[in-house]
């Protein structure tokens, strides 16, 4: 069966939030801006004033640096687009959620159903994963034109600001829920069924590790 | 003697097929895993990055947003002779390095780890890395670049003789369960497998087992040839394939490489190449010619060598 496909603005309405399910594809219109860790600590750590109307222009954020250039000229050459992984963002989120009112954030790998539940939720907001990783060309001709980009002296082109005009970009896969459902642990506990059988006759290395856990449905994020 | 020039247009030209252009083994690989794929997930996902490969290579863009870390290996004929000589040659890669970057474009990647300095062309403090190797006869330079991404898959852990193959096949499958999860590691990937060596030479093997063995080469070691087998498809058991949905791909092959290592010990490492395996690779000849090719062919009988003297194996005369 073929995932369900919809069409989404990156300024949604609360409805068309709490119409997506789990593993839905997304395609998204509308200005959609980057923003990792260099953005989260000169916004929100270094008190400097956000460069855009949010969310009015954008409530999406996108855990991404694209493979663009900036020409002699001032114009921009984008190239492909792809997502880093989101979890490592969790510490400056529910600041920059409540700050910007993002209601999407798009990104690898996805966070956590904790996150989602403490914060995702109250804020009207869902995650959306790239899929791949990463379909970096697809993505790229999803991008209509580069709007602008931010802070390109102060954070290098990675971790720059970049304003991106989304014409059917995509595709993303819906990960979480407006009841702070997780695609990714859905998938984890199917798949932790089988996972015993797979290390049968293998034992723990004679040399332990701190912290180690040998509960094969843990995860390391 | 071979044109200095010629080494950094051939080298700007293999940093734009590697960033665009999927390799025919992989491709080969992903497409027999895609046939096989029956979650419903998985097989969106390894259809829409078949699809991206050929978006890519329309429309002459990278494959995937993050274009990796360039780096080059360099492989050399006994008789090879770079005009200018070895620093000659370093600094046409870096140039090739930084000249791509912007051209491509590829994403500028290479930091400082500690001041995030980016000098938005991926040259830096050891960056792009240069390593080196040589065959015994032959006056041609390989010029071999890898983009490899990823910040999570590979691991390294020293394990020791009464481990066993056993003790082998738990690090190898917790490696793929810990960056499997969520697709941290971009599989289906070439999991490479370095076993031995000193703890910088069995990283360095693991990670040339990933990059520089194509889909299908096999160990030249019968034993390890049939390990290579069976983790491919303990690999595949587990039941978790692209981005860590359900499915039956995870890995596309498995290489392993192994060096010498302490009589006490049996250190391990685990790398994965992932969706976007970018290698590409041209030999340029003494007289001019350039031929490129996806297979690195690093791992000859030389690079394999295990006693003091070596002694080329030569067809029978009769």
């Amino acid at each position: 069966m073929s995932p369900r496909e919809v069409r989404l603005s990156t300024t949604p309405t609360p409805e068309a939030i709490a119409d997506l399910r789990l593993g839905d594809v997304v395609y998204l219109d509308g200005l959609m801006y980057t923003a990792r860790e260099g953005v989260y600590m000169r916004a929100l750590e270094d008190k400097a004033n956000i460069p855009m109307e949010l969310p009015s222009q954008s409530a999406a954020n996108f855990h991404c640096s694209p493979a663009a250039r900036i020409n002699a000229d001032g114009s921009f050459d984008m190239g492909a687009v792809t997502a880093t992984a989101s979890f490592r963002f969790a510490k400056w989120l529910p600041e920059w959620m409540e700050k910007t009112g993002a209601k999407l954030i798009v990104g690898k790998g996805g966070m956590t159903s904790k996150d989602y539940k403490e914060y995702f939720v109250p804020n009207g907001a869902v995650y959306l994963s790239t899929v791949g990783y990463g379909t970096g060309a697809l993505l790229g001709r999803g991008v209509e034109n580069v709007e602008a980009v931010h802070w390109n002296e102060e954070l290098g082109l990675a971790q720059a600001m970049w304003v991106l005009r989304c014409n059917k970009m995509g595709p993303f896969i819906v990960a979480s829920d407006m009841n702070g459902d997780c695609l990714f642990e859905r998938e984890n506990a199917k798949i932790a069924e089988n996972v015993a059988r797979v290390y049968e006759g293998t034992k723990p290395a004679v040399l332990k590790r701190y912290g180690e856990s040998d509960d094969r449905t843990d995860e390391v994020i | 003697m071979i044109p200095i020039q010629l080494i950094q247009s051939t080298a700007e030209t293999l940093m734009d097929k590697a960033a665009i252009e999927i390799p025919q083994d992989y491709l080969n690989g992903l497409k027999q895993a895609a046939k096989t794929e029956d979650g419903d997930l998985s097989s969106f996902v390894l259809k829409a990055m078949l699809e991206n490969y050929e978006a890519a290579k329309e429309d002459r863009r990278a494959m995937c947003g993050d274009t990796g870390v360039p780096r080059w290996f360099i492989k050399m004929g006994n008789e090879a002779q770079v005009e200018g000589g070895m620093v000659a040659l370093e600094a046409a890669l870096r140039r090739a390095t930084a000249n791509a970057t912007n051209g491509v474009p590829l994403r500028p990647n290479r930091v400082h780890p500690l001041w995030r300095t980016d000098h938005d062309n991926n040259v830096g403090i050891g960056a792009p890395e240069i390593e080196y190797g040589f065959e015994p006869e032959g006056a041609w330079i390989d010029l071999i670049t890898v983009h490899k991404g990823g910040l999570f898959g590979s691991d390294y852990r020293m394990l020791f003789p009464s481990d066993g193959i056993q003790g082998i096949k738990r690090f190898y499958l917790d490696s793929l369960m810990a960056f499997g999860k969520r697709g941290l590691a971009c599989q289906p990937a070439i999991i490479g497998i370095g076993l031995g060596g000193s703890k910088d030479t069995c990283m360095t093997l693991g990670k040339r087992a990933s990059t520089l063995r194509v889909v299908g080469s096999r160990n030249s070691d019968p034993k390890i040839a049939e390990m290579e087998d069976e983790f491919k498809e303990l690999g595949n058991s587990i039941g978790m394939g692209a981005m860590g949905f359900v499915g039956k791909n995870m890995v596309i092959d498995c290489n392993i490489e192994v060096g010498y290592c302490h009589t006490g010990g049996m250190p391990m490492s685990v790398h994965a190449f992932c969706l976007s395996s970018r290698r590409a690779v041209a030999r340029i000849h003494a007289d001019g010619r350039v031929e490129h090719r996806t297979d690195p062919d690093w791992f000859t009988p030389y690079q394999r060598r295990e006693t003091v003297e070596w002694e080329p194996q030569r067809e029978a005369a009769e």
